[in-house]
């Protein structure tokens, strides 16, 4: 470990209790989390993350960054991959210990190796004690032996139920259902009314995500605790046909649908109800065209409903910072990921990213973002509602390859479509799922 | 030493031959051998694997989406290859005739090759798309439909869209390689057998299909080798959906070992492709270069 002088330790200390001092004014009550860190002199930082979604996330983000320069004299250099694509580069830089110091990921790529990633239970510890506390799920991901943090989360990106109050209006729907039954029937009159709604059930990464809710909210799920796979079960049975009669009101062609389908034909107006982030707002409410942008008055935000289960089953994209064992600079990427996450940076990055990623520590529900429009705030508890992709199971390689290989999203699409009754979809689904987690 | 060296043609044949001997062993060999041995192994994505033997490859053949992905592959090759063939043939043909603007047309029957496939892809799936197909469109205000077509969301409308790009994409390869070959047939053939009274299609069966073969040969060797290994089109237009009717070997693969983390169970797919890949360059070297008969014998 680095050796420390007395001056370096008043210079870095100076620098988290400023940043300390600036949030008393909102979170007075957590005065007692305590944070001392000494970056090594003349760290530099490399960072790699997802691209940015919405162009705000990115501009905060590096403004951030800047501030984090000016105020430490720490370099900090950030490249920027399409989500999908920092997976095999984060799995590359644990394996062959080269790359990034921090990685921002997604889901559980912590989990596939957890023994290179940085110990960063102290981050963790302080901004969670300040920070009113992590949700249920973070954990999950990040905490995986209840005892050491390998990743500092980041949030997630909120995927719920986006609709056309107009068109609900119309079918006789006064307000969004809040459970599985009133759901389908809210379906069934819109297609009635010749405004059907829609979900992709192609292989699309991120908006096929609904088909885990639903599994989930009729009890069902891949995996035990034990990581034993129980997937052919009449809860899941049950929730196959519950599919089916959804799928019987969907707009046609969702077998085929993509993760961009689904924007694409709610902005033309052709769908009255989907899932989605909330750039469907977000993309009505800035676009040129005037009848595009009228249609963000109509759009309505809902959580997805509960089902037979009675608690919020949501799925979301998770995304975890890691720093990696090799970086020379251990404390300077603690240095980074706490100060990215206090409330100066944080609140700022959450606003500039317009409701785009919901927040995984309590106390940011209270960031105006949420309230300056009432659209954002069903997006708010995103992390508190959702369940980790290898739920109810541990997560690692059996979980990510499951996921994958869409096999959930898969066995909905065969026993919706009919093409598989629910109790062979649910059998096909049980015999791919046992391939990835036999070990 | 050196002059022995200089003096020596064996030692200056092999001293020229190493930087290709290099190139080949780095950028072919060790990719090829490090495929097959982590086919034999259990390998993720940031985790060195164990030797596994054939384990890979007992699971694959169990496993149902391979399969599938397997038959898909062989369809869409095989039904590609032989549209691509036809119509590559045809249009060489015409374009061979005594065209105006016989250039314009031989460089514009290219575009479909030049455009980046992933580009070509994006617009073929908007062309396919269930809500905006321009297709379905135009036949519904034509009144010939009532429904727009569900050209991706059913399994078999998929295969069939997926391999219309790929046939649309490919033709002008088959097309503009054919034609160099027709214009190396010398005329004076052609004017003998008509003064001898052959028929349009004597003349095609008796001069230009055999002298053409060698041509065709490669041509397709290569065209169901491009086929074969297709990923662009599908992973833009489809990724492998719906219910995983349109996945190839190919997509299968990277969805496995890159998506999945799964390198080794990846790598085993890949390295199943290449025993129908030889199979096929094999077929064609025997089957089709055949010398005797162009020379208008027989087969021996």
């Amino acid at each position: 470990m680095t050796e420390t002088t007395r001056r370096q330790f008043i210079q870095s200390t100076s620098v988290a209790t400023g940043a300390v001092a600036a949030a008393p004014m909102l979170f007075s009550t957590r005065a007692s989390a305590q944070w001392t860190n000494v970056p090594e002199k003349d760290a530099k930082l490399r960072v790699l993350r997802w691209s940015r979604f919405v162009q705000g996330d990115i501009d905060t983000y590096l403004a951030n960054v800047k501030k984090f320069t000016e105020k430490t004299g720490i370099e900090v250099r950030v490249d920027n991959e399409g989500w999908e694509d920092v997976r095999p580069k984060a799995a590359v830089a644990a394996n062959t210990g080269a790359g990034p110091d921090i990685i921002l990921s997604t889901n559980d790529d912590a989990n596939l190796y957890p023994d290179k990633l940085l110990d960063v239970s102290d981050v963790c510890d302080y901004l969670g004690k300040k920070y009113g506390g992590w949700y249920p799920a973070c954990e999950t991901y990040l905490k995986p032996d209840g005892k050491k943090w390998i990743g500092v989360p980041l949030g997630a990106s909120g995927a719920i139920m986006v609709y056309r109050q107009s068109y609900l209006k119309a079918a006789g729907i006064n307000s969004f259902p809040k459970n599985t039954d009133g759901f389908l029937k809210m379906f069934q009159a819109l297609k009635a009314k010749g405004t059907p709604g829609g979900m992709a059930l192609g292989n699309a990464t991120g908006d096929s995500g609904w088909t885990h809710w639903l599994i989930w909210a009729f009890g069902g799920s891949i995996v035990d605790k034990n990581n034993k796979v129980i997937i052919n079960s009449p809860q899941t049975i049950k929730a196959l046909e519950f599919a089916k009669e959804l799928y019987a009101t969907f707009i046609p062609g969702t077998l085929s649908w993509l993760d961009p389908n689904n924007n694409k034909a709610f902005l033309d107006g052709q769908l009255s109800v989907t899932n989605n982030g909330i750039s469907i707002y977000y993309a009505a409410k800035n676009s040129d065209n005037p009848t595009v942008k009228a249609l963000a008055a109509d759009i309505g935000h809902a959580p997805f409903p509960m089902g037979p289960v009675g608690i919020p089953t949501e799925y979301h994209l998770f995304f975890n910072q890691m720093i990696f064992k090799y970086t020379k600079y251990p404390n300077a990427a603690k240095e980074f990921l706490r100060f990215m996450m206090e409330e100066e940076q944080y609140g700022a990055w959450l606003q500039g990213a317009g409701g785009y990623v919901s927040h995984p520590l309590a106390a940011y529900g209270k960031n105006p973002i949420w309230t300056v429009d009432p659209k954002h705030t069903p997006y708010r508890d995103s992390v508190k509602n959702m369940r980790p992709s290898g739920y109810a199971g541990q997560l690692g390689y059996a979980s990510a390859g499951a996921m994958a290989d869409f096999i959930v999203c898969n066995m909905v699409a065969e026993a919706g479509s009919g093409s598989k009754t629910p109790a062979e979809a649910a059998q096909r689904a049980q015999k791919r799922a046992e391939r990835y987690y036999k070990s | 030493m050196l002059s022995r060296l200089q003096n020596s043609r064996n030692g200056l044949g092999l001293l020229f031959m190493l930087p290709a001997t290099l190139l080949l062993v780095v950028f072919l060999t060790y990719p090829l051998g490090l495929g097959i041995w982590l086919g034999f192994t259990d390998t993720k994505v940031g985790r060195e694997g164990m030797f596994v033997g054939l384990e890979n490859y007992e699971f694959l053949w169990d496993d149902a989406v391979t399969r599938l992905a397997l038959f898909n592959t062989l369809f869409y090759t095989f039904v590609a290859s032989v549209l691509k063939f036809f119509l590559g043939l045809w249009l060489a043909i015409l374009l061979n005739e005594r065209l105006p603007f016989k250039t314009f047309f031989r460089s514009v029957i290219l575009l479909p090759y030049i455009v980046p496939t992933a580009l070509s892809a994006i617009a073929f799936w908007w062309l396919y798309d269930a809500q905006f197909s321009i297709i379905s469109w135009v036949l519904v205000k034509a009144g010939w439909i009532d429904n727009y077509i569900d050209f991706l969301g059913d399994p078999w409308n998929a295969r069939f869209s997926v391999l219309a790009a790929n046939v649309w994409r490919g033709v002008p390869f088959v097309a503009i390689t054919l034609l160099a070959g027709l214009q190396t047939i010398s005329p004076s053939l052609y004017e003998a057998a008509a003064i001898d009274g052959a028929t349009a299609w004597q003349r095609f069966r008796h001069i230009t299909l055999p002298l053409l073969t060698p041509m065709i040969a490669v041509v397709m060797t290569f065209s169901v080798l491009f086929t074969f290994t297709d990923f662009q089109l599908i992973y833009v237009i489809t990724r492998g959906g719906p219910l995983n009717a349109t996945h190839l070997m190919a997509t299968l693969s990277f969805q496995r070992a890159i998506s999945g983390g799964a390198l080794g169970e990846g790598a085993a797919i890949a390295i199943s492709m290449v025993p129908f890949l030889l199979a096929a360059i094999l077929f064609s070297y025997f089957g089709l270069q055949r010398r005797a008969w162009q020379q208008g014998g027989s087969d021996k």
